[in-house]
This record gives C-alpha cells, structure tokens and sequence, in this order.
C-alpha cells in the first residue's frame, strides 16, 4: 500500500502543507458504447520517452508539464524512465514498463475482444507536478484534444 | 504529485467529453482532487498495476478499472476500493 510515511521527511513536510487542487465541478461523460468496441488510450505520469524523443527535464521548477505522446505500437521495453522524483522505488517499472504504462496488457485485452481496441497513440507525463499552473492552462487541453483526434471512447491514467 | 497529476488530467480529458478511468495510490489524494472515476489500488508508488512481471494480476486490476466506466452511471466522482 502506497503511504506518506514511504517519503522523505522534506517530502511530508511540503505535503502536510500542500494544497491540492480539486477538480469543481466534477465533468461526467457517459460511456457511449459497449467496452468490446470502445477504443481505449492510456495516460500514465511514470515520466518514460520512447526511443529518439527529448527526455522530460527534471530541473524545471515546479515539474516539467510537457507530454510526450507514445505510439501503440512501440515496445514498451525500449521506453526510457525519465521520472525525477527519488521518493519512489523505479526498478519494479524499469523492469517491467508494463507495471506503469500498462499498453501489453491493454493489447492483450484488444485481442481478448474485452476492449475494441488501442488508440494509435497514447499520452505520457512525468508526474512530479507541485506547481500545476502550466499543466492546466497548456498541456491538458492539448492532451484532452489529442484523445479526441485519435478517437478514444475511453481513457485509462496511471499513476506511480 | 502523480496522483494530483493524472487526476487534473483525467478532468481535462473528461470535461473534453471523453470518460475516464483513473488508478489512484493514495486514496486520500483521490478524494482530495476527486477525478470522475478512480480506483484505488493496495500498492506502493511505483507499482500501479500491482507487481512487475505478474501480467495475471495486471489484467484483474485493469478489467476492474475498465468495468468502472461500464457499471456507473454517473454522476461523479466515483472512488472505488480494488482489493486482490
């Protein structure tokens, strides 16, 4: 079970005083269609880059917000754990990407006709956001509207 | 921050018209930020889906993700409890 205790003293520190933002009002958008011909994408803030494309950069104050967007087809062992934070254990997901960009198992499921399919391309952050102002105001509107273009009917997140 | 990270995202996502199925590690955070629909998940940071390797368990976890979005319907938020 994941617990604040895991964390560094400094990290529950700034945590206690944290102000988390909060989503209000709560949007719901129904599911339009059976799971079997839903076409699932996947978000996953694990921070990993496919081969070739700029790695997140961890100096930016306050996180780095951009996104990288995944193809379906990449192999998930060539993905590269930008992620900076250090108050998490990273060799579970280096060892296994699909521990935190689940894209096998989603194409497993595909094949299983469970989901209808993967979207052509998926969405990756690098979680360690505090400062969220750049989040919302750019990249999330792009990431809802890329969801939209390649057609997703459903999109899962995954955090670490 | 991952948990706040993907829960802002999943709003965004959401309020585009598209629904959304979140996995939160710390349920605290998730009813905190509150994203339509999450599924809390017993396990540490770092390890969403459950344990490296174990494609079984990553499976369970994701269908009963994915039947979130099947069995509510609406409105939100929804925090689920996933246990193994």
């Amino acid at each position: 079970m994941a617990k604040s205790s895991e964390l560094s003293l400094k990290n529950r520190l700034f945590l206690k005083t944290y102000r988390w933002r909060r989503i209000d009002p709560v949007p719901w958008a129904p599911l339009e269609k059976p799971l079997a011909e839903c076409t699932v994408g996947l978000v996953s803030s694990a921070g990993f880059v496919p081969p070739g494309v700029e790695a997140f950069d961890e100096t930016v104050r306050g996180g780095d917000s951009s996104w990288r967007k995944v193809s379906a087809d990449v192999d998930p062992s060539t993905l590269t754990d930008c992620h900076r934070s250090e108050s998490f254990d990273h060799k579970g997901m280096e060892a296994d990407p699909d521990l935190a960009f689940p894209l096998t198992r989603l194409r497993e499921l595909a094949d299983a006709g469970v989901i209808g399919g993967v979207a052509r391309e998926h969405v990756s952050l690098m979680g360690s956001i505090t400062v969220t102002g750049p989040l919302q105001k750019q990249s999330l509107p792009e990431v809802a509207a890329h969801f939209r273009e390649v057609g997703a009917d459903l999109v899962l997140l995954v955090p670490v | 921050m991952c948990n706040q990270t993907v829960g802002l995202t999943a709003g965004a996502i959401e309020a585009a018209g598209v629904p959304t199925v979140t996995l939160a590690l710390l349920e605290s955070i998730a009813k905190a930020v509150r994203p339509p629909r999450a599924l809390w998940v017993p396990y540490p940071h770092g390890y969403p889906l459950g344990a490296p390797h174990d494609t079984a368990l990553q499976t369970r976890i994701l269908r009963a993700a994915l039947d979130l979005a099947v069995e509510h319907p609406g409105p939100g938020p929804v925090l689920a409890r996933w246990s193994p």
